[in-house]
């Protein structure tokens, strides 16, 4: 099986800085104070995933998840390591970015769909079936200002359940919407992923991950402490099922 | 693990590569589309519940033409003719030009949901906000056209040289500048602050209130100042716009048969075209090292804002 994505080796720090002004540097200078320490969100991760594969990355808050997310989709870069991926990479990240309130859902479908990386012919013809999946034929043509924040956010997926891609990003995306509209969703995500997309899903939702995944990757402050089956993350994790509602 | 990936749809996917490769001027060009949608989006909003809308971005350009128009027949000298289109051929260049300084400078940190979020070419929104500068600029020359037919305008091939040469110029060295600032000003905050003020010195460095036959006699006392706001092709810009709407309007009379001639020795430097072109070139040169030095800040853009 051909290999879908390659981490190697990725760490990603911050510097943590509260200098900032002309004044407090002179003061810190002068008194010899460094203002500045740096964190390290993300450490020495790797792991392979095959095309076709999925995989759940989980840990606590903080862990260093969403960074390594951000390092894969290719918003930030690594300090050291390399990230490697074949095809497209789109997906639930971040829905909506781009959305303006004074652009009605139609123009938000178009921009949304476009800075997702879609071309002008593959929105016409996804655009249908994004406002039948979004339930907002009615709405369509209304500015996404008077929108409710569930309207948006039903748009918002829509848009981006249909991005053409070969790897698929989700991050904690079914923690919003109406019970119908998640189920919705994640037959959707079934259906791609039984289509043979690869995926990265985070989240916190050790049921969702084991249903959704084959493997699964445990961070602790930005370490993997666990690579291997999904299943068995989620028991080195160590949740409590009883804890979370079952979607 | 499906059956449903075949070795073809593998082979489309193509090799494995770094996500950030898909950087630089080359993939904006390449997401036209995207671009389009952006500076369609902005100048939209821009007119978002008003009832003139785009009626707008004529009316006020016309207005001040208006005014240019009677201040300068009542209150400026009246040795110089056509003192209203001297005065907006440059205007348009310095709208421009001030425009692409400020908001480029913005363009970065007023998309930061987008920078944090999507992997995109972030060159896009430098030059998104160059693109909605030059459709603002649009109605600018069209007011100054038909201001041309109702003074009366006799322009020459070289006019229409003139004015092509004024306009890449001023895109060119416009792209750079809002390339450059707003990746620093993602570094250094007070970049959009500075260029406030910088924008107010440049209003009064070219000849756009003034003419350069005003300048020309003090330049002359001082070679290098000379060279330096010869050179600054903003000025160059601007004198070129000159040469192509203002002077090209000088009454013919029986004492001056060739008012272009008399016009160009008396109001333009000397070799002004020669000059810019080589401004041009290097204006080419600097948006290539626009792009090196946005490459490398870009990188950390998401960490930063």
């Amino acid at each position: 099986m051909a290999t879908a994505m390659i981490v190697e080796g990725v760490t990603k720090s911050f510097k943590m800085s509260n200098s900032n002004g002309l004044k407090r540097l002179t003061v810190n200078a002068v008194k010899g104070r460094h203002h500045s320490s740096t964190f390290t969100a993300v450490d020495n991760v790797s792991f392979k995933l095959d095309v076709g594969g999925s995989i759940g990355l989980m840990g606590l808050n903080g862990s260093g998840k969403s960074t390594l997310l951000k390092l894969i989709s290719g918003v930030m870069d690594p300090d050291s390591g390399t990230v490697l991926a074949r095809g497209k990479i789109a997906g639930l990240i971040e829905v909506g970015a781009g959305f303006h309130p004074d652009l009605t859902g139609r123009e938000n479908i178009y921009l949304n769909g476009a800075i997702l990386g879609m071309s002008q012919q593959e929105i016409q013809g996804k655009y249908d079936e994004i406002l039948d999946f979004s339930e907002m034929e009615k709405y369509v043509e209304g500015t996404v200002r008077n929108y409710s924040s569930g309207m948006f956010m039903r748009l918002a997926f829509a848009v981006a359940v249909h991005t053409h891609c070969d790897i698929f990003l989700m991050d904690e995306m079914l923690a919003v919407g109406d019970q119908p509209f998640r189920r919705k969703c994640m037959k959707k995500i079934l259906e791609l992923k039984a289509d043979g997309k690869t995926m990265v899903y985070v989240s916190h939702n050790a049921k969702q991950v084991v249903k959704l995944c084959d493997l699964g990757l445990v961070l602790s402050s930005g370490k993997v402490s666990f690579f291997g089956e999904a299943s068995e993350a989620v028991k080195a994790l160590d949740y409590d099922y009883d804890d979370e509602d079952d979607d | 693990m499906t059956a449903t990936t075949t070795d073809r749809e593998i082979r489309a996917m193509g090799p494995l590569q770094n996500p950030r490769t898909a950087r630089g001027l080359r993939f904006v060009f390449k997401r036209r589309y995207l671009l389009w949608l952006l500076v369609r989006k902005e100048v939209k909003v821009r007119y978002q519940g008003s009832l003139i809308g785009l009626g707008w971005s004529y009316i006020q350009p016309l207005v001040r033409f208006c005014v240019y128009y009677f201040i300068a027949n009542l209150i400026i000298n009246h040795q110089t003719p056509n003192r209203a289109l001297h005065i907006f051929s440059g205007m348009v260049i310095m709208q421009f030009f001030s425009t692409c300084l400020s908001a480029g400078s913005k363009a970065v940190i007023k998309n930061k949901s987008l920078v944090r979020k999507i992997n995109m070419p972030r060159e896009m929104f430098p030059v998104a906000s160059v693109a909605v500068s030059l459709y603002n600029m649009f109605p600018m020359y069209v007011v100054l056209i038909i201001g041309e037919f109702v003074v009366g305008w006799h322009p020459d091939a070289r006019a229409g040289l003139a004015a092509l040469l004024a306009f890449a110029i001023v895109v060119v060295y416009g792209l750079s500048m809002a390339i450059i600032l707003s990746a620093a000003n993602v570094y250094v905050r007070d970049t959009a602050n500075a260029v406030e003020v910088i924008n107010t010195v440049l209003r009064w460095t070219a000849p756009v209130i003034y003419t350069y036959s005003t300048i020309a006699p003090k330049l002359a006392y001082h070679p290098w100042i000379n060279q330096l706001y010869i050179s600054n092709p903003f000025n160059a810009a601007v004198m070129l716009n000159n040469r192509a709407f203002w002077i090209t309007s000088f009454p013919r009379t029986a004492a001056d048969p060739d008012p272009i001639a008399t016009g160009t020795v008396k109001e333009l430097p000397p070799h002004l075209f020669e000059r810019s072109l080589i401004i041009l070139v290097a204006g080419f040169v600097l948006l290539g090292l626009a792009q090196l030095i946005f490459s490398r800040l870009e990188g950390r853009f998401a960490d930063k804002l």
